[in-house]
Formats: structure tokens, sequence, C-alpha cells
């Protein structure tokens, strides 16, 4: 396969990938090494893994990282209540108490956490650790053994190896800075706003009923509008909701209603001060200028 | 004529080409080892070597580790392989090998001296410290250039980053006591086993919860006075970005400034916008560079604002050089008050810096037996080294 195959499998399932992220998937895919993708909020990093999963027809497996997420959320736990009852229940049957505790340290009791299921599955999973940069370092360290060799070491069981190797994509957006170590284990690709052509392809392959006139206008605007200092830069997301409110609303052209376009703002402006920064006057200047 | 590197004739290989590359990557600073190497030749079997477009490709994802890898990394792709067609002469790599990590110089990257602008053996000239007319002499020479220009070179966002770095070190410093104490929590690293009892009863004995517990931070709120009055002006830049890069790494902190009267500022250092911040600021110190009255500025904060915002937790950080107009009693007194609250008070005189200085003048001698800390600092340097006293305060 080459990497234009993957990028018109992704085009398949709605996704515009630019050249470099096409390489660089293909290349994550056929040297089976991590994807580490980096880039604003908003600008398509998650969707890569599910449009991935999608394309090759395999499970999505999703870890969402935040503060304070320990291998217990991650990798995996012993399910100790059921061990518990299991324990009161033996003893009733009079199991001997090696018998007893085989039993509750098998996989029956063990309940996996998306690490340790990625790792398990017959068929290659798409693997997507969202937000890494938002877990500590510490769990970093946990992340970079089970990437170093597929393998999940549990003390009353014994190392389990991946039967198949997942195709794990990384995200990040910047919390804080990655460790060296992560970066080198990766594949690395900075996903950045998509330039006005490519984001006219993304809008006609997500709204494809869409007019062309408008789609153009809704680009311009869109790109006009991240030039202006903004405290939260509208991502893609926005703009598809964007577009989606103005054809909700019937809207042929951006600059006919001045107040329709005010309120369809919302879409994209996400803070108080964005809009405070945006004012009617400004909105109307951009959707002149992007017409 | 092609664009391509002509490589030597007694090259031996592409092999030896991609490491020739790397070599010239890591000449250029990005960290990169032997497992690279391999990586980068196995990424180009993958694509269409042979264009120059793809090859680039490949590479920068195999081998630019963040943002800024990646925006340069076009460069040194064209440097090395698309140098016009003239021939190289060095395709091996050099012996050296990893370059720069391991060697520590006193010059940053950028290859210029970062001491000041003097002579070793004379202060700095210019308008530094040693315009002041003390009879001292500074024994703080190693002074960066950064810290001695005056709040208007100040005010770069890279410098306050730099006073942010500062300041949030050793606000962890003060802040991050732990407790004796183990209190319950969802996340804990010990069981808490009154929990566990109590909880048990609720499934007949068998203890089907495990509540855990952990010891909390304790966080240590710190409360920055910072002198405004003339004397201080050489330092209050120093320090007012100081503050300034505290409130922004510190969501609890709280900042003041005084000359002859004492103003809140933590409100508008709390702007989201740096560059405003410094410039709502500037609008407060107003009198900026007058006479001081400390005394009865702390005075006024023990009896005001101290209520409400100081307590046992608290550590009040002064920045000021002791040179009142007022009586000296009227500021022992006010820092007496202001210890009765239960706080940690430090004094940050940029004075003491200076070889053979005393703490005479009368408003210091007076706080001196007020003070858990007393201690030199007048730039950014200084006030890092602070960082392993705080930590024993």
């Amino acid at each position: 396969m080459t990497w234009q195959a993957l990028q018109a499998d992704m085009a398949a399932q709605n996704y515009v990938a630019s050249d470099d992220l096409a390489v660089a998937l293909h290349l994550a895919l056929s040297l089976g090494r991590p994807m580490l993708l980096e880039g604003a909020a908003g600008v398509g990093k998650t969707e890569v893994a599910r449009v991935l999963a999608a394309a090759r027809d395999t499970k999505l497996i999703r870890l969402q990282c935040y503060e304070g997420l320990d291998a217990a959320q991650a990798i995996y736990e012993w399910n100790y209540q059921r061990q518990l009852l299991s324990i009161r229940a033996s003893a009733e049957a009079g199991e001997t108490g090696q018998a007893v505790e085989a039993r509750i340290f098998s996989e029956d009791y063990l309940l996996e956490r998306p690490l340790l299921a990625a790792i398990r599955q017959d068929v290659p999973p798409v693997l997507l650790i969202d937000e890494i940069d938002r877990a500590d370092e510490e769990f970093e360290a946990y992340l970079l053994e089970v990437l170093a060799d597929y393998q999940v070491t549990i003390p009353e069981l014994g190392t389990i190896s991946a039967r198949s190797t997942p195709i794990v994509i990384l995200t990040a957006n910047g919390t804080r800075d990655l460790s060296d170590a992560l970066r080198r284990r990766c594949l690395y690709a900075y996903v950045d706003y998509p330039d006005r052509t490519t984001e006219l392809a993304i809008l006609r392959a997500r709204c494809p009923e869409i007019e062309d006139r408008l789609a153009q206008q809704i680009i311009g605007f869109v790109q006009k509008l991240r030039a202006e200092e903004l405290e939260k830069v509208p991502g893609i997301a926005e703009m598809l909701d964007f577009a989606a409110a103005l054809m909700g609303l019937g809207v042929a052209d951006l600059t006919a209603d001045p107040a329709v376009l005010q309120s369809t703002l919302t879409t994209l402006l996400k803070t108080q001060s964005d809009r405070a920064n945006v004012p009617t006057e400004v909105a109307q200047r951009l959707a002149g200028r992007a017409a | 004529m092609s664009r391509v590197t002509k490589f030597a004739a007694r090259d031996p290989g592409p092999a030896a080409r991609m490491a020739g590359f790397l070599g010239h990557l890591r000449f250029n600073g990005m960290r990169l080892g032997v497992a690279e190497t391999e990586a980068a030749l196995a990424a180009l079997t993958h694509v269409d070597a042979a264009r120059p477009d793809e090859a680039l490709r490949a590479l920068r994802a195999v081998l630019a580790g963040c943002k800024e890898d990646v925006a340069r990394f076009d460069e040194l792709f064209t440097s090395y392989w698309l140098n016009g067609g003239r021939v190289t002469s060095k395709v091996m790599p050099t012996l050296s090998g990893r370059s720069s990590d391991d060697v520590r110089s006193s010059r940053d990257a950028k290859g210029e001296s970062a001491g000041g602008a003097g002579q070793a053996t004379s202060p700095d000239g210019g308008e530094g410290e040693a315009e002041s007319d003390g009879e001292g002499k500074l024994i703080a020479t190693e002074v960066r250039n950064l810290m001695r220009r005056d709040l208007r070179d100040l005010v770069r966002p890279e410098d306050i980053a730099e006073a942010e770095r500062v300041a949030a070190r050793l606000g962890a410093a003060l802040r991050d006591r732990r407790s004796r104490r183990r209190k319950a929590a969802r996340r804990g690293d010990r069981l808490h086993f009154r929990k566990v009892i109590r909880q048990s009863l609720a499934s007949g004995g068998e203890p089907l919860r495990l509540p855990m517990k952990r010891r909390p931070d304790r966080t240590r709120k710190i409360v920055a006075l910072c002198d405004v009055s003339g004397s201080m002006t050489l330092y209050a830049q120093v320090f007012l970005a100081f503050i300034a890069g505290l409130m922004r790494a510190d969501p609890k902190a709280d900042a003041y400034l005084f000359h002859t009267r004492l103003v809140r500022m933590t409100d508008a250092l709390r702007d989201k916008d740096a560059m405003r911040a410094i410039g709502r600021m500037s609008l407060m110190a107003d009198g900026f560079g007058g006479g001081s009255k400390i005394g009865a500025s702390l005075g006024r904060f023990a009896d005001t604002y101290a209520r409400r915002f100081v307590d046992g937790r608290s550590v009040v950080l002064i920045l000021s050089d002791g040179y009142d107009t007022d009586d000296p009693a009227r500021l022992g007194d006010a820092l007496a008050r202001l210890r009765k609250r239960g706080c940690r008070v430090i004094w940050l005189n940029p004075l003491k810096g200076w070889r053979d200085y005393a703490p005479v003048a009368g408003g210091m001698a007076a706080a001196l037996p007020h003070l858990d800390l007393f201690a030199a600092a007048n730039t950014l340097d200084t006030l890092a080294a602070l960082e392993p006293e705080l930590t024993r305060l």
C-alpha cells in the first residue's frame, strides 16, 4: 500500500488528510511505530484515529488522558468486589485456599482497561491515546513501557504479550512538554489549521449539499477570522457547525443579513471576550472581504 | 540541472549518506540517536524515495520530534540533499557524533556571551547599579543583560515568561508543603482503615469498598508587597516583572505595591494578556519613584488587607530597601501586627547584595527582629537562587 492509497481511503471516510499527514501515517503503519499528532484544538487530531479505524475496519480503543490518570484506570485492575464474593462463596463450598487463590487471580477477575484491551485483540485495533499531555509524567513512563514492547506484566498472572500490534495514535496540544523519550519513540506530525483549498475540500466532503458560493464565503470568513486576535481560534469542527447553522437557517449569502451572521457566530466563537472582539462591524468587514 | 546534491565518488552508499544526514541534523541541534538512522532508512523503503518531496515528508515524520523541528526541517533537508548540485566531500558521519548535548558552556546557544557589558574588573558601564551612591561594591557582577533593563524593556513577553518561570519555582518551593496527616481521597496511596471498617459494617463485615487516603497539599499563599519608591527605581523593574510572573504562575498569590501609599494590584496583574497587565500595573504605580512611607504602608496593609487575605498559611514577601521616611518604630509595629496573623515574613532587600552592607537604616533595623528570612535579591538570578532557602523556611 502506498500513502496515496491511504489518503484515498481516508478521503472515502470524508477525511481530507494533507500529504504530510498521509505520509506520516503511512509510515507509522508500515513501520509499526506509534504516531504522535500535535496541533491546536479542533484541527482533527482525534478524528484521524476514528477515520483510520473505519478505513481499516478495525476497532477503535480510546484512552482519554486526564490529570491523575493511573495504571489502574489505563492498564488493568482486579475486580476486587467480585474476588471477595468469590472467597465468601467458596468458604461455604469448602474449597481449598490454593484453589481459591488460583481462581480469584485468573483472567475472569481481571478488569481490562484500554491499554491491556488494545494488546489483547486478535485484529490489530487503533489505540487512541487522547491528550497525552494532560496525564502526569508518571503515566507517561508507564506508557513508554507498554509502547516499547507491547506487553503488560501483571504480577499474579505473568506477562501478557500483544497478540497483534495495535496502531497507536497519540494526540497532544501542548498543555505541557512531553518527554524526549516519548517523542523519540513516536513518529511525529504537526497538524496545522488547513489552508483555504484543503478546508474547502473538507467542507465539501462533510456537507456535500452546500452551495458553492456559500462554501467559498464560509471558508473565506473562517480563514479571515483565524487571523484575528482571538483567545480561542475556531477549529474545523467549529467551521462545520457554522456551515450547518447557516444551512439550517437557509442562508444563501453570508453578507445578506448582519443579524443572522452575528447570531450564528456563537458556533465559531466560544468565549465572551472573543464575542466582544468581533462585533457586527468586524464580522461584516470579514464577510465582505471574504465574498 | 538537478538540484540534488552530488555526493563524492568514494561515497560508500545510501546508508552512509543517511548517517551523514543524521550527523548534519545533530550538528544543527536535533537530538537523534543511532536508532533514528535505522528508522529513517526503513522509512524511505516505504515511500518513493527518489522523489525529494516524498523523501522529505517521510524523513520529517521520523526525525522531527516537535513543532520547532518540523518548522526548520525543510531547510535542513534542502541544505543536505538538495544543495544545488555542488559536490560534497563530507558524506561520512563525523566521529564527534553527538555534538553539544553533553557540553556545558557559559555561552548561550546564539553564541553570544551571556555576561554583562562591563569589564571583568570594573562595574558594568552605562547606568547599571554602579550609579547608586553606596559605598560598597556590587558583588553580584554576573548579571545577565536581561535583568538590568528598565521596565519598558522588561515588558517583552519572553522576559515575563522568564520571570514567570523563576516565580513559579519559588512559588512551588514556598507552597508545596505536604501535610503530615492524611485525608480521605478518591485516589489515595494508602487504605483509609477506619473508613474500611466502618463501611464494611454495611456489608456484614466484608470490606467491599476500599476507601483510600492521601496526604493533601497544604498550599501556602504568597502575598508580595513591592516598594516602588525613588530609592528602589533600579530594582523595582526586576521586582515588578517577578511579581507579574508570580501572579501568572500562581493563581492564589496576592500582590501590592507601595510608595507613599498602598495599592492592591492583584486584579490588574491577573489580566490574561501579559502586556495589558503590565500596562494596568504601570497606571497603578502612579507616584512611582517618589518617596517611601514603608511603615505607614505596611501598617495599613496589616490593618486592612491582611485581615482578609493573610493567615497562618501565608507567606508575606516584602521587596524593599528599607529606606523609610517614617518613624522606624511604626515599621516595627506594623510588622509585629502582621506577624500576629501567623504568617511568615520574608524581606528581600536589593542592597543586601552589596558587600559590607549592614542593615543600619533605622527602618531596616527595626524590622529585623520580626523577619523569618532577610535575604538579598536584586536580579532574577538572585531571586531564583533563593529557592533552597525558601524550601527550608
